[in-house]
């Protein structure tokens, strides 16, 4: 069981909701993944066309809780903003703190993702900060109080993976509230690895979203996450350097 | 509403006129028509709870925003 802020959910899957091919493909992989919590974003509506399908109709609101995230801000007071304009939805009281510090990376703004996080949990928000994999400042998120610490596994939409898992399990093994690997999976085996490390969750859009079959690809995700949080559980082997035979050696009736 | 028979407002950073008839944040999503469920709405920076939207009156020169959920990582 994955427990936010004291809410339970089976799935550690969160998916994004950016860039499917159209929404059916998408209401599958959603089906699909089994995934509990939906990540949204909330921008200005075209008012020349407002019968514009919204993916949120599609979906069972009932079935999920939705994260909408501040992207597009770039600092703590827009972040804020967006915060409030989400929660003004009356459907969601958790947000996803995203401040971008640079355009090309997309790597969060830490002074700013601090400072939004803290003024929002002062409004009573369940807050979970996107972060870098910058063990200090995920120390201080938490001490601050967050609900969650969301580390970027690589730049969000490279599909790079885990570009520093010493980091990451840093993070892991000193925070005592979830820990969401967010951004920059690319493959299962990279959520896998994500879940094996001790994360307790992993948030992921464009892998899915931008695979060749993105229905087969959420499915894909939900096993590899399942297997990966299995194999934390279970404990693996340590490496070593030399072989150790599996079969015995007792009892050959050769040689 | 005063000023003739249209009002100027600021929607979604635009200047839009639209008829006196219209006196609240509810019946200006209604004359655009506007059919998804869950808008919200920032009015002169302020942003409205659902229950707002009935009883908040626009006047001329007022910065309305629009927004509304959609698809995101």
């Amino acid at each position: 069981m994955l427990t936010i802020n004291g809410k339970q959910f089976n799935s550690r899957l969160l998916l994004g909701t950016g860039k499917y091919p159209n929404f059916d493909v998408q209401k599958q992989a959603v089906e699909v993944s089994e995934s509990e919590i939906l990540t949204f974003t909330v921008r200005r509506m075209n008012i020349y066309e407002p019968s514009q399908p919204n993916f949120l109709e599609k979906i069972e609101l009932e079935k999920v809780s939705l994260l909408p995230n501040t992207a597009g801000a770039k600092t703590a007071d827009e972040a804020v903003r967006h915060a409030k304009l989400a929660q003004a939805s009356g459907l969601c009281d958790m947000i996803k703190v995203e401040v971008i510090g640079c355009d090309k990376t997309l790597l969060p703004d830490p002074v700013e993702t601090l400072k939004a996080t803290e003024e929002l949990l002062k409004e009573g928000f369940t807050v979970l900060p996107y972060t870098s994999d910058d063990v200090v400042l995920a120390r201080k998120l938490e001490e601050l109080g967050a609900h969650a610490i969301m580390p970027g596994a690589s730049p969000i939409g490279s599909g790079q993976g885990i570009i520093n898992s010493l980091n990451l399990s840093f993070i892991i093994e000193q925070t005592k509230v979830p820990v969401i690997v967010d951004a920059g999976i690319g493959s299962p085996a990279d959520a896998a690895l994500a879940m094996e490390l001790g994360a307790d969750a992993v948030l992921l859009n464009t892998a899915v979203s931008a695979a060749d079959k993105p229905v087969k690809m959420a499915k894909a995700m939900k096993l590899a996450i399942e297997a990966g949080r299995l194999g934390y559980e279970a404990g693996r082997i340590p490496k070593k350097r030399t072989a150790t035979s599996s079969s015995p050696m007792e009892g050959l009736s050769v040689g | 509403m005063k000023g003739g028979e249209f009002v100027k407002l600021k929607i979604n950073g635009e200047l839009i006129t639209v008829p006196t008839t219209i006196n609240t944040i509810m019946e200006i999503i209604e004359h655009f028509k506007i059919s998804n469920p869950i808008v919200i709405v920032e009015h002169n920076d302020t942003i409205l709870e659902k229950d707002a939207h009935a009883v908040t009156k626009v006047a001329d020169g007022d910065k309305i925003e629009l927004v509304q959920f959609v698809g995101g990582g």
